[in-house]
């Protein structure tokens, strides 16, 4: 009864309930976003197993930390030995590049009125992939449906990030080398993907094609500051360049009078 | 296995991890999604993952770096030559990357980089 199938009218994306939005989300989660995830996080898992730590330890870090830099930064110091405060103040470093992320996304999380506590709870589910890929869908999304959305998306993955840790500590003698290659692989170039799809735009195209140049030079030069001071930089150098037509046409003119 | 001093770094880096995003949601309040800020901020965000990314694909830390260079950047190739060819398909374009990495170095071996 194809025929019948027109009545049930296919829900435009601004007829969305809260609750649809939250499955939308969690359906979203669990396709290649939610893979990409498990995969990064069955590599942490395997390195928690390798450094001789309990499984508890690889799950209580994935659970408070969900940021994968920061994690490894933890566990590889404290094998050095390394005091407290080295410890947190590289990993604060590490995580720094949250900031603009939560900046930015917080905004369009919060329009509706909530209290401003639950605030403080979303932003742990800020990281680089809710990220990307809310920003992509916001704009399809009504407003008061986005917050619905990236909490079923942010939830789903933060459960399979757990999960991921699990099986990779259980796995991580089983595993032969070239699918660890590939899980690790995948995470780069998955991401490198998600920047691709998202050069549209003056702005964006340069503040992504200046950090990708001036990333790795700084980072030889510098670690981790290298990375924050080439986000700045290129981020600010794209600002300014992005705005040099209206500025050249306006010299232009200004040569011309 | 553990001695305690791995809770005391899962504590300290928890709290060091989660200041980072409180301190977005405090200073966000003040913040104008369209004013210029806001765009030279999201110009920041951007330009950070880019840099992120060309880090770990250039310069990987750990199981990566026995891949070459070349392998790495011919893998990603692979990927980004499949995303525009099946109209931006990701999960066909991730397949591509991974079986050009996988392929090159079975081929190449990790000595040879």
């Amino acid at each position: 009864m194809a025929e019948e199938t027109h009545d049930l009218a296919e829900p435009g994306p601004k007829d969305l309930s809260a609750g649809q939005a939250f499955w939308g989300g969690v359906q979203c989660g669990c396709g290649l976003p939610g893979v990409i995830m498990g995969a990064s996080f069955l590599g942490f898992g395997s390195l928690v197993q390798s450094a001789d730590h309990g499984l508890w330890v690889g799950l209580v870090s994935t659970a408070t930390g969900w940021a994968l830099p920061g994690q490894v930064v933890g566990i590889e110091l404290h094998a050095t030995g390394a005091s407290l405060v080295t410890v947190g103040l590289a990993i604060f470093l590490a995580n720094l590049r949250l900031l603009p992320l939560v900046l930015t996304l917080q905004p369009s999380l919060n329009q509706s009125c909530v209290h401003r506590w639950r605030h403080f709870v979303h932003a742990h589910l800020i990281a680089v992939t809710t990220w990307v890929i809310s920003r992509r869908r916001f704009p399809e999304l009504e407003p008061s449906a986005r917050l619905p959305f990236f909490l079923g998306f942010g939830i789903t993955l933060w459960h399979i990030s757990l999960a991921g840790t699990a099986v990779g500590y259980a796995l991580a003698d089983l595993m032969p080398t070239p699918v660890t290659l590939g899980l690790v692989f995948l995470n780069p170039l998955y991401f490198s993907l998600l920047l691709i799809g998202d050069l549209v735009g003056r702005l964006r195209v340069l503040a992504i094609g200046l950090g990708a140049v001036t990333g790795p030079p700084l980072i030889l030069m510098l670690g981790d500051w290298g990375l924050l001071l080439a986000g700045v930089a290129a981020g600010s150098l794209a600002v300014l360049l992005s705005r040099r037509p209206a500025r050249t046409r306006a010299s232009q003119a200004a040569g011309r009078g | 296995m553990d001695d305690g001093g791995v809770w005391w770094v899962l504590l300290v880096g928890g709290l060091a991890t989660y200041a980072t995003r409180a301190l977005g949601v405090v200073l966000s309040n003040r913040l104008d999604p369209d004013g210029a800020m806001f765009d030279w901020i999201s110009a920041i965000a951007y330009a950070l993952l880019a840099a992120l990314v060309a880090r770990m694909i250039l310069l990987p830390v750990g199981v990566l770096e026995a891949t070459g260079l070349a392998e790495r950047i011919a893998a990603l190739a692979a990927g980004v030559m499949v995303y525009f060819r099946t109209h931006r398909n990701v999960l066909a374009a991730v397949v591509a990357g991974l079986v050009t990495l996988a392929g090159l170095s079975a081929l190449v071996g990790p000595e040879a980089m």
